[in-house]
């Protein structure tokens, strides 16, 4: 039975011996420091703010160099996009011509002075420009016809100040018609002036 | 085999030797010359006799007389008359001149009697075949020829060929190829066959497009367009050898012709900046410039005597067929009716110019003499017929057709009678083109 009540004293007075030792010993640390520590917290903690701030900052700053950046990308996108169609363009815009001829009329030279700006402003690009007609008529007269027209449009370009090197032109005659139909929307669509990248 | 073939030409150099009534200027005039098709003679060709107990002979004499009759049928000159009218058995009946009972001939209204004998010895067969006028009681051919029976269609054709001569005073086509373009692989492919469609093999293996084959007179080249470099390119390649040659030039090099009788061709060209036609060696290098007109200038072809071309030429602001005369350098146009006039083709005779015409939308082609006058057209209501080409002989004209929806290669004479499709294969076949005859392969 003594025993008991010794291990319940025990139980009780050391965690309250443990408690008052650390109060004690806080007490002794910190009760001389008081007024310094405080100025000090203060400026840790400035310090500290500083810092936060300044990661603000930075943070900020990276994020509107990345926000510039992304926008740079779109609008190097947006330009690169504009130029594939514009290059799009340019190789899928035909030139078209009437029945057993190699006149340039209004429409097929507004179109020509657009390929020719697209020229310049792609001064590496080459270009083949193949000519075709429809299938009326016959295969070797319409061979000769077809050169007769991507002639005309070379000439067209070169007289607007594209280097005659950089556009070789080729002839399909009847042989590579767009559309297989009989019918003059057909033809017509054939009758054309093709561009081709080299 | 070549044994065979060499024992064969020998046999047409020392065998032929010549039955009596050799053949006469006087004897041309069976036909009728401003039209022979109009009124076809009357031919009676019975089976050839053979001896009855030798079955490879009996075969022989059957498929030679059968291969005669439908080699002279696709002349167009001739009718046939019915086996079972015949007057006499073709086995029992005389063969040779003295023989002949002309009259039973004329009373079926044959004016015209083929007679042949098969012999078979040592394994070759040895044919006797003769061609008669029942109407004048006379020979007009006997031909002895001797050869393996694979030689049997080259003893029929040169007995056509005789039979051919005597009547019209020209040596027919039957030693003659034709050239032309089949899409069936998928691609446009130059392809050759016998005169009559038979035997059609394939002559290009580009996987490319390939167009306007022509022969040159000798008949061992073919000269063509091709995309097979790039193109379109001129190739000149041998019919049998692997042998080419191109022409080194930039641009477009359309349709090429050869000169009759020497090694050289004209072709358009535009390495100038102009298309131009120009003549060129057979390997393909310039000899001289023949036009001098700016604007299209194409499709040459030639006059059997090589001094004048005519060609399609956009001068007037329309393709329109010109001739030009190589001596005088001067250019006369000949074709004024209708706004397009394109793919001439002179006749081997000389005396006509074959050519298509667009009109309403519709191709046909006509027939104009070199000097001028009125065009003859030949094809009429039939879908579009393009690319004329004559015969060697200048009495039939290859033509491709759509009348059947496709376009496919069809012959008919010179006068547009006896039209009828030349071959059968799949896809499209166009631009053919006559050789002259080759007895020398």
């Amino acid at each position: 039975m003594k025993r008991k009540w010794i291990i319940l004293a025990m139980l009780l007075v050391i965690p309250a011996m443990l408690f008052t030792v650390s109060c004690a010993k806080k007490a002794v640390v910190s009760e001389p420091a008081t007024t310094d520590t405080t100025a000090a917290d203060e400026a840790a903690r400035q310090a500290e703010l500083e810092k936060q701030k300044e990661i603000e900052r930075q943070k900020q700053l990276e994020e509107e160099r990345l926000a510039a950046e992304r926008a740079e990308q779109l609008k190097a996108e947006a330009i690169e996009r504009d130029l594939m169609m514009a290059e799009n363009r340019f190789l899928s815009e035909n030139v078209y011509f009437d029945f057993d001829t190699a006149t340039l009329d209004y429409q097929a030279q507004e179109l020509l002075k657009q390929k020719a700006m697209w020229l310049q402003s792609n001064p590496d690009a080459n270009t083949v420009i193949e000519g075709h007609c429809d299938e009326r008529g016959t295969n070797a007269y319409n061979l000769a016809l077809g050169e007769r027209r991507a002639e005309s449009a070379k000439a067209f370009l070169v007289n607007l100040g594209i280097d005659g090197s950089r556009l070789t032109t080729i002839s399909y005659g009847e042989e590579k018609p767009v559309d297989m139909g009989q019918n003059e929307e057909a033809w017509a669509k054939n009758r054309r002036a093709g561009f081709v990248k080299e | 085999m070549i044994r065979h073939r060499l024992l064969f030409v020998l046999t047409l150099l020392l065998l032929l030797i010549p039955l009596p009534w050799p053949v006469a200027a006087e004897q041309y005039n069976y036909i009728d010359i401003s039209n022979p098709f109009l009124r076809k003679t009357p031919m009676a060709v019975p089976m050839f006799k053979a001896a009855a107990h030798d079955p490879t002979a009996m075969a022989a004499a059957k498929a030679a007389s059968e291969l005669l009759v439908y080699y002279l049928d696709f002349t167009g000159y001739f009718t046939f008359s019915d086996p079972a009218a015949f007057l006499e058995d073709p086995q029992k009946m005389d063969i040779t001149g003295s023989g002949i009972r002309y009259r039973n001939w004329t009373a079926i209204g044959a004016e015209l009697l083929v007679t042949g004998g098969v012999v078979i010895r040592d394994g070759d067969a040895e044919f006797e075949l003769r061609l008669f006028d029942t109407v004048k009681e006379k020979m007009m051919v006997g031909k002895r020829y001797r050869g393996s029976s694979d030689d049997l269609r080259q003893v029929a054709r040169r007995f056509c060929s005789e039979v051919v001569f005597a009547i019209t005073g020209s040596r027919g086509f039957f030693d003659s190829k034709i050239a032309f373009i089949s899409n069936g692989s998928g691609h446009k492919e130059i392809y050759l066959c016998e005169f009559d469609g038979s035997n059609i093999s394939r002559f290009t293996r580009h996987n490319s497009i390939s167009l306007f084959p022509d022969w040159s007179s000798d008949g061992r080249w073919i000269a063509y367009t091709t995309y097979a470099d790039k193109g379109p390119k001129i190739r000149i390649q041998h019919v049998r050898e692997k042998r080419a040659s191109w022409i080194n030039k930039p641009g477009l090099q359309a349709a090429p012709s050869w000169v009759p009788g020497r090694f050289e061709l004209a072709a358009s060209l535009s390495f100038s900046g102009d298309q131009e036609i120009y003549l060129l060696t057979g390997n393909g290098k310039i000899i001289k410039r023949l036009t001098s007109s700016v604007g299209i200038d194409v499709e040459p072809t030639w006059s059997p005597d090589g001094k004048r071309m005519a060609f399609v030429s956009k001068r007037s602001g329309n393709p329109q067929i010109y001739i030009y005369d190589t001596f005088t350098g001067r250019v006369q146009r000949l074709t004024f009716e209708g706004r397009y006039n394109t793919q001439p083709n002179w006749s081997p005779k000389g005396d006509r110019i074959a050519y298509s015409a667009l009109r309403n939308g519709v191709i046909d082609i006509f027939t104009i003499n070199p000097d001028g006058g009125e065009p003859i057209q030949l094809t009429e209501n039939q879908g579009s017929n393009e690319a004329p080409a004559w015969s060697p002989d200048g009495s039939l004209i290859a033509f491709s057709s759509t009348r059947g929806g496709k376009s496919r290669i069809y012959v008919m004479t010179a006068y547009g009678t006896d039209q009828r499709r030349l071959l059968t294969l799949p896809g499209e076949q166009t631009n053919p083109k006559w050789s002259p005859n080759i007895l020398n392969p």
